[in-house]
């Protein structure tokens, strides 16, 4: 084992899981932002709204992660039509690939994991509302979202912590996260197994720091049920 | 359809695909009953190496798990043989690698599964067992495994589902699958986005079949329980 090799390269790898921590951040936030109206339409009482969203959550759940990367970063330059669009300064740069792709994939697990949580609000809540007089937008906005959100969050941390290591998968198409940022040290000094590792204890670390989020997160949300 | 010429091309790459995930969870299996017999029956030592399986390799990308073993593997391997007195190299080839670092990477996931799965099953059952006579492998054999089999099957479908998607992994480190086939392919027709569309629809239909084998499965080892849903 080669330990100063180890050592010298995490500044490196920092930087590379400064990258790894945005991508995971900024599809997350999209991604959830779009599972929330694919969980709504999911649970619709109408078939025809139902289709759509699942659709899109049997697509990007039953294939590969690095099948949907492949797709959006060699796929759409086989259009003539896309590459003299205004979307291919984005689509163009492995950068945006991976967001794009990243984003729908975890859009269509969160959404799915929205829908187990809107369809776990007891009934009795939602007509409530109702009797009170609330209107349905109203209801989804005060009621049934917020107690979803909730209901979620324990497995949505999960979602995310699965998102973390699947953005490794940025590092197959050319980006310089945690994964490429080791695979490009590798390839000059030869040290796998000591590059792996130490990429590996910083996954490490990037995986605790998130899971304290969610543990802060969930007991600011439940604190109306926290005991005194 | 025969996708300019590759229909065939993709047709192997989808049988190795098929192949390398089903070999996989095998071993993955074993893996992970030896784990968690190791976690929950076994000597302190073996606890410790059993929770710091577990621990660390679900705490790191599939990815960063399989170029760890394909990079790692064969040099472990070798050293092991030689310890033997083995001195011919031993070369892996990207099938044994992958099988291997998908083994080792979802074994951590069945010893999970296989650890909370052992739990459920009363103390009375072995105790009984051993009233009869019977030693702790025939135990084992005869009255825990089948009914560990039934409570494990539902989360072990979703992992073979997850297994199943992340073969595609293993085209990285040069296995002649269905994602590097249609890398392949790509590379001669320049149609990438036919290509990826292709293998996302194949994927689609090998999870699928293989939701519905997990699903007769299911049906077949409950057979004859009663359930709480009906």
């Amino acid at each position: 084992m080669n330990w100063s090799v180890m050592i010298e390269s995490l500044p490196a790898l920092a930087e590379g899981a400064l990258l790894t921590l945005e991508l995971v951040a900024v599809s997350g936030v999209l991604g959830f932002m779009l599972a929330v109206p694919v969980a709504m339409a999911r649970v619709s009482d109408r078939w025809w709204i139902r289709l759509l969203p699942m659709a899109h959550i049997y697509f990007f759940r039953g294939t590969p992660l690095l099948v949907q990367i492949y797709l959006v970063y060699y796929g759409t330059g086989q259009f003539e039509a896309i590459r003299s669009s205004i979307l291919w300064p984005y689509l163009s740069q492995a950068y945006w690939c991976a967001i794009i792709a990243f984003t729908l994939n975890t859009s269509a697990y969160t959404a799915e994991i929205l829908r187990g949580a809107i369809q776990a609000v007891p009934r009795g809540e939602v007509e409530a509302a109702r009797a009170v007089g609330m209107g349905s937008a109203l209801i989804w906005r005060r009621i049934r979202l917020p107690r979803a959100f909730r209901i979620a969050l324990p497995a949505y941390s999960n979602e995310v912590i699965l998102m973390l290591k699947g953005s490794a998968l940025a590092s197959t198409i050319t980006l310089m996260d945690l994964t490429g940022v080791a695979r490009t040290i590798i390839a000059r000094t030869y040290t796998p197994m000591e590059l792996f590792l130490a990429a590996g204890l910083v996954y490490g670390v990037l995986t605790v720091i998130i899971l304290s989020g969610f543990r802060l997160l969930e007991r600011r949300l439940n604190r109306h049920l926290q005991p005194h | 359809m025969d996708l300019q010429g590759f229909g065939a091309q993709l047709a192997s790459g989808t049988w190795i695909t098929v192949q390398l995930a089903i070999v996989s969870m095998v071993c993955a299996v074993v893996l992970g009953l030896l784990g968690a017999g190791a976690k929950t029956a076994g000597p302190a030592p073996l606890r410790w190496l059993g929770t710091l399986y577990t621990g660390t390799v679900r705490g790191l990308p599939e990815l960063l798990v399989i170029l760890l073993v394909y990079f790692g593997a064969a040099n472990i391997i070798n050293q092991v043989a030689n310890a033997f007195g083995y001195s011919d190299y031993i070369a892996l080839s990207p099938f044994m690698a992958g099988v291997i670092a998908l083994a080792f990477n979802y074994g951590a996931y069945m010893t999970e599964v296989f650890r909370g799965a052992l739990a459920t099953i009363p103390s009375g059952h072995r105790e009984a067992g051993l009233a009869l006579g019977m030693g702790r492998a025939r135990i084992f054999r005869r009255i825990v495994l089948p009914q560990v089999w039934r409570v494990a099957l539902p989360a072990s479908g979703n992992i073979f589902l997850s297994l199943l998607k992340d073969t595609a992994l293993v085209s990285v480190i040069g296995l002649q699958d269905l994602m590097r086939e249609t890398s392949i392919a790509v590379g001669y027709s320049k149609a990438p986005f036919t290509f990826y569309v292709a293998a996302a629809f194949i994927y689609l239909g090998l999870t699928a079949v293989a939701s519905l084998g997990i699903h007769w499965l299911e049906r077949r080892t409950t057979h004859g329980m009663r359930t709480l849903t009906e």
